[in-house]
């Protein structure tokens, strides 16, 4: 694939957890006009370690030269790049529906069975639906669900896990010398420039 | 040893002395009055200038710390002093120039209420601050402060703000001393050198038959001239500079060919266009530098050598990115190095200095027009000076004019808004550059226009005695913005036209010295008289209203389309 060519990227950041640190690294995306299609932060695998997952549609050169951004922040310590088919993600999908509608009109427990749904709240009133999954299958639910009266529908960003990676443990011992190895400041386009600049 | 009890005002100013910081640059107001009242303290310990305005401050800061290769140091309190400072950040931001400023802030329980000079300062400056930080907890300070000016110094050097809300300046805590901070786990000031790559432009190098070294302020950031010039003369290639880089190596060093970009000097311009390899040291390819990026350098095979990787490919793609500290890299290379013969090649940029000589500069230096050129004034100026002189300059053609022919026999020399391109940073740097190094002579070369956007800062000229000679170059316009009026939109010359008030009457009700010079036959002396005035002096000099900048790479145009008129 050109590197000119835009597709999704999923951006993988760790951080130290600062207040304001959300905001630096959004502005990196806004002052270049670039939409952020979802940004999700929680703990990594590393005790006080902060991971941002962000999905961008961008080319993989402007990607790069974002990532570059992202990782010069003082509060950053790393942050990776990856395309759909090097990790593994999931998003959640939430669905309010009034229960008199869907119990009269369709059956709950078909609704269940083909989507892989969950009930998470099923009150007289209305019925909360849980999925997981890609854009793809939580949209497949809401639109089943839209001639019944929607009520709420709630997607949560995207959270990504890394194929090829081993994991910050490692990574932070080195950050945390004086003097790290080359791990922590790799290049990465050591030995392979040609496979990935077109000049 | 029982702790002793400080303010978070006294422990901000102990900050200082620890860090060896001898001038602050600083206006009060409500929300810093703190940390002012423990000044009045520590006066016989830190020298503290009163500015005319927060911009005047930060500007300051930044001239101090470009002459002196320390950190710059600004106070100003919440609200309008901190939003005053912003532009001042957002140029050292971009001409990575080490600052800490300290803000005031309101009490921490106000934070949110918008409460009298409340701003949200932190958010404000995101980006224009290598790093920032709000402190509501006094017992925070030492850290914050130790870790700001080690990320203002170290790897890239750039600006860092920490807003200080009033009741952690009031707050007293058990003080424990000051420890420098020299590491950040979550910061790397400069890559890992890497060998593979140092071989490889070595190599590259060395198989060159035409290459050519541009630098920028790298060089002087890494405090690495000597290197360079050992990596300069060993390799015998030429070297051409952006204004940031010039000063880094003599003017006058044979292999120092001049500037580049859009009014840089002919030879370096066109050559970028024909060099087989080019070696580009400490500088970021700012556009105004390579012109039309798809017409740049596209035969040559590219160098880079840079601290901060994510200067590596931005703009223009390294064949060869040599990541690191300049310092460290440049012996590295010049070790690998082979001496060969370049006389040749040397010659060709001698050819194009010659043509740029007798088609452009010999008659901006030494006019035969009856009004004054701006280039004339500038050589009468190297003439006394001897190339000795630090020279501040603002934005516009003066600032062009200025780095073109200016003569400089040491580094950290040539004072100048490059990246932001500020109007006004003249004068209040030019304050803050004699602050920085006191035993040398400062210049400020301003235009009329610039001028009038700080000239506030008289009074802080008069009121601390610094010297300083302020040399106007009034054209009677907003010359560069008239020049490209005049060759890109037909004359038109929309709002260029500026008054000036009588600038001698008001450098006197300051209590300088000043002259006007409307004839050339009064120049020389005038120049003469301001350099070697006591103290600090402001001469006019009336140069022609329609004196153009020339060479010109036009917007949208390749380097080498350069136009010699």
């Amino acid at each position: 694939m050109s590197i000119e060519e835009k597709q999704e990227y999923t951006i993988t950041v760790y951080t130290e957890n600062q207040v304001g640190l959300l905001n630096r690294i959004a502005i990196i995306f806004s002052r270049r006009k670039i939409n952020v299609e979802s940004l999700n932060t929680s703990p990594s695998e590393v005790q006080g370690i902060h991971r941002f997952t962000i999905v961008v549609e961008e080319t993989r050169d402007v990607v790069n030269k974002v990532v570059r951004q992202i990782e010069k922040q003082v509060e950053v310590l790393k942050a990776y790049y990856n395309t759909n088919d090097e990790i593994v993600w999931q998003e959640l999908a939430l669905y309010k529906v009034l229960s008199e509608e869907i119990t009269e009109k369709v059956k709950v427990e078909r609704l269940l069975r083909e989507y892989g749904a969950r009930a998470v709240a099923i009150r007289k009133d209305f019925i909360v639906f849980e999925t997981t999954g890609h854009r793809e299958e939580t949209n497949r639910l809401m639109e089943a669900l839209a001639p019944f009266g929607l009520v709420e529908f709630v997607r949560s960003a995207r959270v990504a896990i890394i194929k090829e990676s081993a994991g910050f443990h490692e990574k932070l011992k080195d950050f945390e010398k004086r003097e790290p190895g080359e791990e922590v400041i790799e290049n990465e386009y050591l030995g392979k420039r040609e496979a990935v600049f077109t000049m | 040893m029982e702790a002793k009890q400080l303010t978070g005002s006294q422990a901000v100013l102990e900050a200082f002395i620890a860090e060896g910081v001898d001038t602050i640059f600083g206006y009060p107001g409500g929300a810093i009055m703190p940390i002012y009242d423990a000044l009045y303290d520590y006066n016989d310990q830190l020298k503290h200038i009163l500015v005319r305005h927060e911009q005047g401050g930060i500007h300051a800061g930044q001239g101090y710390a470009r002459t002196s290769g320390r950190v710059g140091v600004v106070f100003a309190t919440s609200g309008p002093g901190a939003t005053n400072l912003v532009t001042g950040l957002a140029d050292a931001m971009i001409d990575s120039t080490p600052l800490v400023c300290i803000t005031g802030q309101v009490f921490a329980h106000l934070l949110g209420t918008d409460a009298f000079q409340e701003t949200d300062i932190i958010n404000i400056t995101m980006p224009v601050t290598k790093w920032n930080y709000q402190i509501t907890d006094a017992t925070e300070i030492p850290h914050i402060l130790a870790k700001a000016f080690y990320l203002a110094k170290s790897g890239r050097p750039g600006p860092v703000l920490i807003d200080i809300s009033k009741n952690a300046q009031l707050q007293k805590f058990d003080y424990e001393g000051y420890t420098p901070c020299n590491h950040v786990r979550s910061y790397r000031p400069k890559p890992i050198i890497r060998k593979e790559y140092i071989d490889a432009a070595v190599a590259l190098i060395n198989a060159a038959k035409k290459p050519m070294i541009i630098f920028g302020q790298g060089v002087i950031l890494g405090k690495a001239e000597k290197e360079f010039k050992k990596f300069v003369e060993k390799s015998g290639i030429p070297a051409a500079w952006t204004i940031l880089g010039l000063s880094a190596l003599p003017t006058d060093h044979p292999l120092n060919v001049g500037m580049l970009g859009m009014h840089g000097n002919y030879g370096p311009n066109v050559l970028t266009n024909e060099c087989d390899v080019l070696i580009a040291v400490g500088m970021r390819f700012d556009d105004r530098v390579t012109g039309r990026l798809d017409k740049y350098a596209k035969q040559a095979k590219i160098i880079h050598l840079d601290i901060d990787p994510s200067e590596i490919d931005k703009n223009v793609k390294a064949d060869v990115g040599v990541w690191g500290d300049c310092k460290e890299t440049l012996p590295l290379l010049t070790l690998g190095l082979e001496q060969k013969d370049r006389t040749e090649w040397v010659n060709v940029f001698k050819d194009y200095a010659q043509k740029e000589y007798d088609q452009c500069i010999k008659e901006e230096i030494y006019p035969k027009t009856e009004e004054m050129t701006m280039g004339e004034v500038i050589r009468i100026v190297n003439e006394v000076s001897k190339g000795e002189a630090i020279m501040v300059t603002d934005v516009g053609q003066h600032q062009m004019v200025t780095c073109r022919y200016a003569q400089f026999n040491q580094t950290r020399s040539n004072v100048t808004s490059g990246g932001l391109g500020t109007m006004g940073f003249g004068l209040p740097a030019a304050i803050g550059a004699k602050f920085g190094a006191l035993d040398r002579t400062v210049v400020a070369v301003i235009g009329d226009g610039g001028f009038q956007m700080t000239l506030q800062e008289l009074g802080t000229i008069m009121q601390t005695g610094v010297d300083v000679k302020i040399l106007i170059l009034n054209n009677q316009f907003l010359g560069m913005v008239r020049q490209w009026q005049q060759l890109f939109h037909d004359k038109r010359y929309s709002f260029v036209d500026i008054q000036s008030p009588d600038y001698i009457m008001l450098a006197k009700s300051y209590g300088i010295d000043g002259a006007k010079v409307e004839h050339r036959d009064q120049l020389a002396a005038a120049v003469k008289t301001m350099l070697e005035s006591k103290g600090s002096y402001l001469l006019e000099v009336m140069v022609g209203k329609e004196n153009n900048v020339f060479p010109m790479v036009p917007q949208g145009c390749s380097v080498s389309e350069i136009r010699l008129k």
